[in-house]
């Protein structure tokens, strides 16, 4: 066979077609995996709620306007019969080092931190990505903002930043705050 | 203040060659002399300005609304490829002489990592237009400063006795590492 | 009979004499960037792989009804497509690795190594040639990012493929970009030296 002459109906042509099949395949094969990418993020957040919650029967999701910023701010108040067993925020921060970090934070009725799971974030390996070590975020739990300054000692709080990462510590303790804006105003509007 | 900071640290501290390892290829391939590696870093801070300008456009106003984000990476590496192919024939009209100055080094940007991730990052980082475009300059400008250190070190790397084994690119790996090391001190600099 | 053997020989030249990323310093941006352990390096080889094979396949098939001056994009968008399967298959089916590898996928694009191979070898040859071609570079690409993750991750985290065997910290540095820029750098040297003795 010869290889077709570069005139310039057949160059259009031709990038047309295959650009022309790309797509549609591209959208036969996005069809096939959406559900299950849907279905991977759905599964994920519902793990996120029951590590950070106390084990609860039902939740009742809000959206709340996001403190100074445009964005909504996924609530979860979790259900034991009536009573309310906590309140899982999924709050975010763009001051990674890396970019934005998003975090599931559970806060108990009075105001307790009870647990947190990071939902993704993109900072260093080995330096920053160890907010989801035990020797970090244990560190907060069970502490009450009244009394346990979720700020990082370097800035007059209480927290311990991750050696040598102490960007990737700041942008956690912005994600708490954030998480404890919220906390409040759904506190105050029942 | 705010975009101070960001040009900081997308120059120094998260330096696209030394901290995020993107843009290796043209690195290790053009950084031997200073004078192609002042070329080079023209040429890329020029495209990776309009580059991240063009995608974030067509990103926001074509493929969100019709939900075509699968489309993303080959919209964005035909847009790409189309903006080099453009730049250069423009320069060749408009300014033969910076034509012949970066004319070679056009080509290549193409299938430069640097390009295309900067375009993916800014999407993923959620920045909007003019935060979008500081970062793309500020972050070629940190790849030019790569370059032209890196070409610096080799002019003088080949005067040196270098052990036989390690001649040519283990050797300019390792300094790359050495280097690499230094701008972890900019660490702690936002 | 001479025809499996330059199958062979085609297939192994990949894995070894011109493996990409070792020999021909190929591909070094995911080589450096995503090998901070020896899964994401073996995540990312088998995706490459992937991609790999089945644009050199294609391309070769339709490398006659494509004019020489738009043969290039024509290769970038085949490509592009391929990566954007593997970067939707990794979303839904495993989501772990497609949140460690992050940026990294889509930039499999622009990896040299693909569109190298397709302008090398595949616009050049049959579409059985192209895929054991393909199948080659991919699988040496996939045992270079490999051992660079396992030599990281034991250096700087004192674990393999996850399993920690020291207790606290390995040496950081390893696992961050100036560890992979050296690793890297005494690895190609090792494998040059080797390569000469034989």
């Amino acid at each position: 066979m010869k290889k077709k002459e570069s005139t310039l109906k057949n160059m259009l042509l031709s990038l047309a077609i295959v650009a022309g099949i790309a797509g549609v395949c591209l959208g036969f094969v996005y069809g096939l995996t959406k559900d299950r990418i849907d279905q991977a993020a759905q599964a994920k957040k519902e793990n996120a709620l029951k590590s950070v919650l106390p084990a609860f029967e039902k939740s009742e999701t809000l959206q709340m306007d996001a403190p100074d910023d445009t964005r909504k701010i996924e609530v979860f108040k979790a259900f034991n019969g009536e009573e309310l067993v906590g309140v899982a925020v999924s709050t975010y921060t763009k001051k990674g080092f890396g970019g934005e970090i998003d975090l599931m934070v559970g806060i108990l009725p009075d105001g307790t931190l009870n647990k947190v799971s990071v939902l993704s974030m993109s900072e260093t390996p080995g330096l920053g990505t160890k907010m989801t070590d035990p020797g970090f975020y244990t560190q907060f739990e069970g502490k009450h903002p009244d009394t346990f300054k979720m700020l990082v000692k370097k800035d007059g709080g209480d927290v311990d930043a991750i050696t040598s990462a102490t960007i990737s510590s700041r942008a956690y303790c912005d994600a708490l705050s954030r998480a404890y804006k919220v906390f409040n105003q759904v506190v105050s509007n029942n | 203040m705010e975009y101070i900071i960001l040009i900081i640290s997308a120059i120094l501290v998260n330096n696209i060659v030394f901290a995020q390892t993107l843009g290796i290829c043209p690195f290790l391939g053009v950084s031997s002399k200073i004078s192609s590696s002042v070329g080079m870093g023209a040429a890329v801070v020029f495209v990776i300005t309009l580059a991240t300008l063009v995608t974030f456009l067509l990103n926001q106003y074509l493929l969100v609304p019709f939900n075509l984000g699968f489309l993303q990476t080959i919209v964005y590496i035909l847009v790409i490829a189309a903006l080099v192919q453009m730049v250069e024939i423009i320069l060749k009209k408009v300014s033969p002489s910076l034509y012949s100055a970066l004319g070679i080094f056009l080509p290549l940007i193409t299938t430069n990592c640097a390009v295309l991730g900067v375009a993916l990052l800014v999407i993923q980082k959620e920045f909007n237009l003019l935060q979008s475009v500081v970062y793309g300059f500020a972050t070629a400008i940190g790849f030019g400063l790569a370059l032209v250190i890196m070409a610096g070190i080799r002019e003088q790397l080949e005067l040196q006795s270098v052990p036989k084994g390690m001649k040519g690119s283990p050797i300019t790996l390792v300094t790359a590492g050495i280097l690499a090391l230094a701008f972890m001190g900019f660490a702690n600099l936002v | 009979m001479s025809a499996k053997i330059n199958q062979w020989k085609n297939f192994s030249k990949g894995l070894v004499k011109e493996n990409p990323a070792l020999v021909l310093m190929l591909g070094m941006c995911p080589t450096l960037a995503v090998t901070s352990s020896a899964i994401n390096g073996l995540g990312m080889g088998l995706a490459t792989t992937f991609v790999l094979v089945l644009s050199n396949m294609l391309i070769s098939a339709i490398k006659t009804q494509v004019p020489d001056k738009v043969r290039i994009p024509c290769f970038i968008v085949v490509i592009a497509a391929f990566v954007t399967v593997v970067d939707l298959l990794i979303k839904g089916f495993v989501p772990a690795l497609g949140e460690s590898l992050g940026v990294f996928i889509p930039l499999i694009v622009v990896n040299c190594i693909v569109l190298g191979r397709a302008e090398a070898f595949a616009s050049k040859n049959g579409v059985f040639s192209s895929l054991i071609d393909g199948l080659g570079m991919g699988l040496g690409f996939t045992f270079a990012l490999t051992i660079l993750g396992i030599i990281r991750e034991v250096l700087g985290a004192g674990a393999i493929f996850g399993n920690k065997f020291i207790d606290g910290d390995g040496i950081i540095v390893f696992i961050l970009a100036p560890g992979a820029f050296i690793v890297l750098g005494f690895l190609v040297a090792l494998v040059r030296q080797l390569s000469k003795k034989n």
